[in-house]
């Protein structure tokens, strides 16, 4: 045993000293010398010398290296399999899910009410704007899980949509002045349309290639937005976007307006918390929209797609269709959440769809689990909630949000709520959901 | 004259795969009887599975006309066909020498999913389905008694519910097969169904296929290796061997035709002796 735990030792040392001498010959020179442009008149270019970090940051790389090889990687009783016991296991989350959506959709009606109660309509507003930015993000994330999650098509360019959208919804009030309930549909068919023509020949790539090429569109509508001064204002982006209205009651003060017709006090809140309906409203159709779907023949098309793309096609399964339906009805909802984004910001630029934004949106449908609907609400209410809540922290936030990644991809590497249920039972009873290892993930 | 010269439900004509330098398959013709069982044997790398990737639109044929010769009497020239057609208009379903299952979907799921296109149609392209129609719901009934059914047949009813890929491999294979007559085919192509079942499986699935013929009126080509299930259930096989079709013929026949035996055995010392002596070692 001591003879063992010697050699133990001694492995791991030469290995850390091993990642050592790595570190400091990247450190050496990436930290320890940094280029420096001398004050005054002459601005000459010297080196300042910082060896004290290189000394701290070699340091970091062997004791890490050490440590871990030690109590992690080399030993036969990692502490990270002792830490895996401390984590709730898996199986309550699954319960979790079946009486989470009924608890979180009645908490999510009554929020405004339970907001202004608590903190006066003053103080609620902040909390009800991040609660809008929440629910808009929950439905995004749905509408990507239909491309990602049931039909297997990784999109890493879904805000090209969201853009679409919202500069459909822009562009068309300025141009031909109409409202938002006219503007909303057509932004959504918009996206639609853009999804179809974007998905004709990216749909032939798979895997690897499609997600590339995704991530490259996503990025062209916005160089796109962003160039084409003339038609949408390039950088400067659109001002003066016409606010939602009551069904045609404005929320203005004075005769006429929302407060006056419905006998209420003037309030600037009142408008807050219809957009908070509002896209509540648009995202459970997204949610209801799907879970239909999902039990349709369309729906089983997508999952089989994922499953097996080349045991559709001989089964009669026009893949290339099916596939672009997905698609389109992603790119829909996302177009919707865009005209929803505009009406609510009053001012859009291209600033605001950038591939972070996919990212986020991908991560949200990721750490929530593929395909499961109440996952995207709860990494979307952990993730943009944590976003916002861990704002005093400036510059760690990111920091903190990576561990959170990583601890969550450790501990349940298919995301949340991986389990999958069935779309149609036999016996007509609730089937058990299918663990996760046996979904396929899907190649694109 | 035997009923696949008369009556063929498929038709090869000089069909030739050419992949870069290497001929798969070479000139190759033969016909499927209609109802027949006929068995497509040959050692490994004969071609037998890229015939089926030909026939069912995986592969585009370098040369060569494959027709499918439907009941109602349409025909479908396949070589022409995208594989999804093949399986929707032309009714020609298959199954994989690797099994293809969707794996994390559940059995009945698996067969629902064979049955998208009348589905489809029934439910208005998700528009009549998303509002619960009467005509689709009826139509899902329908689907599910089918999935039933083959189901029972197959022997897999305990397990409808439960993920495909958790099957033992005898079962998938079984799954599979029930997954393709789901599509409602008039051709079912079998790549090796017999392949990794013990005797006692391997039973059961001659029997099966014997229903499925005699009951459903489908026409079964199976590639095969095992020469028993072949010599027992076959009506009718086909031999290749370096992509050519070396033997055609009944069970019978082609059991006895040297250069099957040849093929299958190598050849006898003392014609190697003889080629040895012409070219002189
Ligand atoms: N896509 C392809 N690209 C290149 N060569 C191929 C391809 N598919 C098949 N081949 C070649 O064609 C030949 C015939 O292969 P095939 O898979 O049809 O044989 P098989 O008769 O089904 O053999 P087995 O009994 O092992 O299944 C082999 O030499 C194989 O390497
Ligand atoms: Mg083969």
């Amino acid at each position: 045993m001591s003879a063992k735990s010697e050699n133990l030792f001694m492995v791991s040392l030469k290995d850390a000293a091993a990642g050592g001498a790595v570190a400091l010959a990247l450190f050496g020179v990436l930290i320890g010398m940094k280029a420096e442009v001398a004050s005054g008149l002459g601005g000459q270019l010297g080196i300042e010398y910082r060896w004290a970090a290189v000394a701290i940051a070699v340091a970091i790389v062997f004791g890490g290296r050490l440590l871990l090889n030690l109590f992690v990687w080399k030993t036969d009783k990692p502490v990270t399999a002792t830490a895996k016991g401390f984590l709730p296991s898996a199986k309550p989350l699954a319960k979790l899910g079946k009486y989470a959506m009924p608890v979180f959709l009645i908490l999510a009606v009554v929020l405004p009410f339970l907001l202004m109660s608590a903190y006066g309509s003053r103080g609620s507003r902040q909390y009800l704007d991040l609660a809008i930015l929440v629910t808009t993000y929950v439905m995004l994330g749905w509408g990507l899980n239909i491309v990602v999650g049931l039909a297997g098509l990784l999109d890493l360019g879904y805000v090209a949509f969201y853009a679409v959208g919202a500069y459909s919804y822009a562009l068309l009030a300025q141009y031909f002045g109409f409202s938002f309930w006219i503007c909303l549909p057509l932004a959504g068919i918009l996206a639609a349309f853009w999804g179809i023509i974007l998905g004709f020949p990216v749909l032939r790539l798979r895997g690897d290639y499609l997600a590339i090429v995704t991530l490259a569109f996503g990025e062209i509508i916005r160089v796109v937005l962003l160039n084409w001064y003339d038609f949408t204002g390039g950088p400067d982006g659109i001002s003066g976007i016409p606010r939602p209205s009551f069904f045609g009651i404005e929320f203005e003060r004075g005769p006429g307006g929302f407060a006056d017709t419905f006998g209420l006090e003037y309030n600037s809140i009142h408008r807050i918390i219809f957009l908070y309906y509002l896209i509540l409203i648009m995202a459970l159709v997204t949610n209801f929209v799907t879970m239909r779907l999902r039990k349709l023949p369309v729906g089983r098309a997508w999952e089989a797609l994922r499953e097996d793309e080349i045991a559709c096609r001989s089964l009669g399964i026009n893949t290339t269709h099916t596939k672009l339906t997905a698609f389109a009805l992603g790119a829909m909802f996302g177009g919707f959440a865009g005209s929803f984004f505009a009406t609510r910001q009053g001012f859009i630029s291209p600033e605001s769809f950038t591939f972070i934004e996919s990212a986020v949106i991908l991560a949200i449908v990721v750490l929530g689990g593929l395909g499961s609907q109440i996952g995207v609400v709860i990494a979307a209410v952990v993730m943009i909630g944590g976003f916002e809540f861990f704002r005093g922290l400036e510059e760690y936030r990111m920091l903190v949000f990576g561990l959170l990644m990583v601890v969550i991809m450790v501990w349940k590497p298919r995301g949340l709520i991986s389990t999958r249920m069935p779309s149609i039972t036999l016996s007509g009873k609730k089937a058990k959901g299918i663990s996760a290892d046996l979904v396929q993930e899907g190649h694109g | 004259m035997s009923s696949w010269e008369t009556n063929p439900v498929l038709t090869i004509e000089h069909l030739t795969m050419r992949f870069g330098g290497l001929v798969a398959i070479d000139d190759l013709s033969f016909n499927v009887g209609r109802g027949d069982i006929t068995a497509l044997i040959g050692p490994n790398g004969a071609g037998k599975t890229t015939v089926f990737n030909c026939v069912t639109g995986f592969y585009k044929p370098t040369e060569g006309r494959v027709v499918m010769h439907r009941t109602n009497g349409e025909h479908y020239l396949l070589e022409r066909m995208a594989d999804f057609q093949i399986s929707a208009k032309a009714k020609v379903a298959r199954t994989f020498q690797n099994i293809r299952l969707f794996g994390g979907m559940t059995l009945l799921e698996n067969l629902m999913v064979a049955q998208h296109n009348p589905l489809m149609l029934a439910s208005g392209y998700s528009l009549a389905g998303i509002f619960g129609l009467a005509t689709f719901r009826k139509a899902e009934r329908q689907a599910v008694e089918k999935a039933r059914y083959w189901l029972e047949k197959t022997a897999l009813i305990d397990r409808a519910d439960a993920p495909a890929a958790d099957l033992p491999y005898g079962d998938q294979r079984r799954l599979e097969i029930a997954r393709a007559m789901c599509s409602g085919p008039e051709l079912l192509c079998l790549d090796e169904p017999a392949a990794g079942l013990n005797p006692k499986e391997s039973g059961e699935l001659n029997t099966l296929l014997q229903y499925i013929r005699k009951e459903h009126g489908t026409s079964i080509l199976l590639i095969e290796h095992d020469m028993s299930v072949v010599m027992e259930i076959s009506d009718h096989v086909v031999v290749l061997d370096y992509g050519e079709k070396i033997s055609d013929g009944t069970a019978a026949e082609v059991k006895d035709d040297p250069k099957v035996i040849a093929a299958y055995l190598g050849v006898p010392d003392e014609e190697v002796d003889a080629v040895e002596e012409e070219v002189g070692i």
